[in-house]
């Protein structure tokens, strides 16, 4: 059969003569062979402190955004929590009082918040299903941690910080192709109810 | 016997000792770090600057493992085995001259512990008690994988201990002594005996791998057919202490290798640059342990070029190529020498 790659060997398995028991010619080869890759560069990243690029579409620790005035986007409809295959997201959903507008977009927001980072999958799906542009999975890494306990992620840690400048950024990922097609609500998974 | 002899001696037996471990000691740390640059990566590099606490930090984790001892297993050798094995380990070093003598207040002082008269046999004796650490350690386990692994490394000591001694006999009969000392100083500036027992030297090397239970002839733990050979039931210390012991091993047959083949503490010219007789015996021990770091590094190379051999090869190679190899090399080194005497040039 004719070899594709071209690499292939055809194996014999005569017997070897005195010089191949010896070992030694092939045994020089090796250890030239080896003694060139001292030289060579290292492929090592040094993780932390060298990250590699990731892709624009890396679905990483989600986020919960927050509005340009500052006030948290979810509302709690819990499409997520449906669209999750992995049930990671749980929440529980309060109405808002007079005075928390600033806080809370909706008249209805979550009081809590939760995913489970060792059930999520990270495949992204609650992102596609969110019809307020609230959740988002970013290029962030989700730490490695001693107990499971930690790995429920609630607001303190999912919410995106207050502070303007310290916002997370998405937009990678809120491209107007995505904004177009979360606008048929003809999908079920755009749709409310 | 006076009091300033004991103690030249006690600080020679401290310091031999010492640097023995020290060596061992990060000749992990750079086996680590020699694998990883063969492998195009970087090693160890977050205990400390380029990662130089490593060793420390290895010791640590290894004195902090659970101690385990199997309820079946025999516990007065499961406990003897490692003891052994680190105990002839650094039981060997005593024989090796470490360079020239020092001079302290006018008095002469040897850089060896002990100059045996049979140095070299003394080497080999300790060596083959050390195959009774593994064998007694993989025998108390009471465990087939370690009984295997205890097998696998007795025979295989026994079969190379006979090559390796037979081509250290040619050297003897060249040099016409057993004693280290008497054979480095027959080496002095540049007459190593490689270059007058080149196949001896191979054959010895060849051996001191399989001696030291290196790859290509780590058959007796051989992590992928006997989980960890003979030292599969072993953990925390213990089996910090037969790791160890392989690494003390690699450098006292490195620094066997380097007095017996490779002229020791001589280098070219050392009676030439007229240095004093303590800056010579610096620079001579500065000299030996480039020779066994060269060495150390050698058996680490090869570690990380050659493949594991199979059982059945390995005893071919011990048994059908180096032992005659050996033999003709003794023939040979005895006909030269009987020409020379008979018929002078
Ligand atoms: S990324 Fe997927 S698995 Fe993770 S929470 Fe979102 S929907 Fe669930
Ligand atoms: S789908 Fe969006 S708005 Fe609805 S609960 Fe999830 S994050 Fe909040």
């Amino acid at each position: 059969m004719q070899s594709l790659t071209g690499r292939s060997r055809i194996v014999v398995n005569k017997k070897m003569n005195f010089m191949e028991k010896l070992y030694l010619p092939a045994v020089m080869g090796g250890l030239m062979i080896t003694i060139r890759h001292l030289f060579r560069r290292k492929v090592t990243v040094s993780y932390p402190e060298q990250t590699r690029p990731f892709s624009p579409v890396y679905r990483g620790m989600h986020v919960l955004k927050r509005d340009e005035n500052g006030a948290e986007r979810c509302t709690a409809c819990g499409l997520c929590a449906v669209a999750c295959p992995a049930e990671a997201i749980t929440m529980e959903a309060a109405e808002r009082k007079k005075g928390e507008e600033r806080l809370y977009r909706e008249e209805k927001y979550a009081k809590v918040y939760e995913i489970n980072m060792l059930r999520c999958i990270f495949c992204g799906l609650c992102e596609e299903a969110c019809p307020k542009e609230s959740i988002f999975l970013t290029n962030r890494i989700t730490p490695a941690d001693y107990k499971r306990e930690n790995f429920v992620y609630g607001k303190d840690r999912l919410v995106e910080p207050f502070d303007p400048s310290k916002r997370v950024d998405v937009s990678e990922r809120q491209t107007t192709q995505v904004k177009e097609f979360k606008k048929h609500k003809e999908y079920t998974h755009n749709r409310l109810f | 016997m006076e009091l300033s002899y004991l103690i030249y001696k006690a600080i020679l037996v401290a310091s031999v000792l010492g640097v023995s471990l020290l060596v061992a000691m990060y000749s992990t740390y750079a086996e680590r770090k020699v694998a990883a640059f063969l492998q195009d990566r970087i090693g160890p590099n977050r205990a400390g600057i380029f990662g130089i606490l490593q060793p420390l930090a290895d010791g640590i984790k290894m004195f902090m493992k659970e101690e385990i001892i199997p309820d079946v297993s025999n516990k007065v050798l499961f406990i003897l085995g490692p003891s052994l094995a680190m105990i002839t380990a650094c039981m060997t070093s005593a024989v090796i001259p470490w360079a020239t003598d020092i001079a302290v207040n006018g008095k002469n002082y040897a850089l060896q512990v002990t100059d045996v008269n049979i140095g070299i046999l003394y080497v080999f004796g300790v060596v083959s008690i050390g195959v009774y650490g593994v064998m007694i350690g993989g025998w108390a386990s009471n465990n087939k994988y370690s009984l295997l692994g205890a097998i696998r490394a007795s025979s295989q000591m026994i079969s190379y201990e006979i090559a390796m001694g037979l081509a250290v006999i040619s050297v003897v009969m060249m040099t016409g002594t057993l004693s280290l000392r008497e054979i480095v100083t027959q080496q002095h500036g540049f007459h190593w005996n490689v270059f007058y027992q080149p196949l001896a030297f191979v054959v010895f090397i060849v051996c001191a791998f399989a001696e030291c239970n290196r790859t290509p002839f780590d058959l007796p733990e051989c992590e992928t057919e006997l989980v960890g050979g003979y030292h599969t039931e072993y953990s925390s210390m213990k089996l910090g202490f037969y790791l160890f012991a392989e690494y003390v091993n690699m450098f006292i047959s490195s620094a066997i290798i380097s007095s017996v083949f490779f002229g020791g503490y001589n280098f070219p010219y050392m009676h030439e640059l007229n240095l004093s007789q303590n800056m010579l015996a610096a620079v001579g021990c500065l000299v030996f342990f480039a020779k066994i770091s060269f060495f150390i590094f050698f058996f680490m190379w090869i570690r990380w070029t050659l493949p594991r051999f199979r059982y059945d090869q390995l005893m071919n190679l011990g048994w059908k190529i180096l032992l005659p190899l050996a033999l003709i090399n003794i023939f040979i080194t005895g006909i030269i020498m009987a020409i020379n005497n008979n018929f002078a040039f």
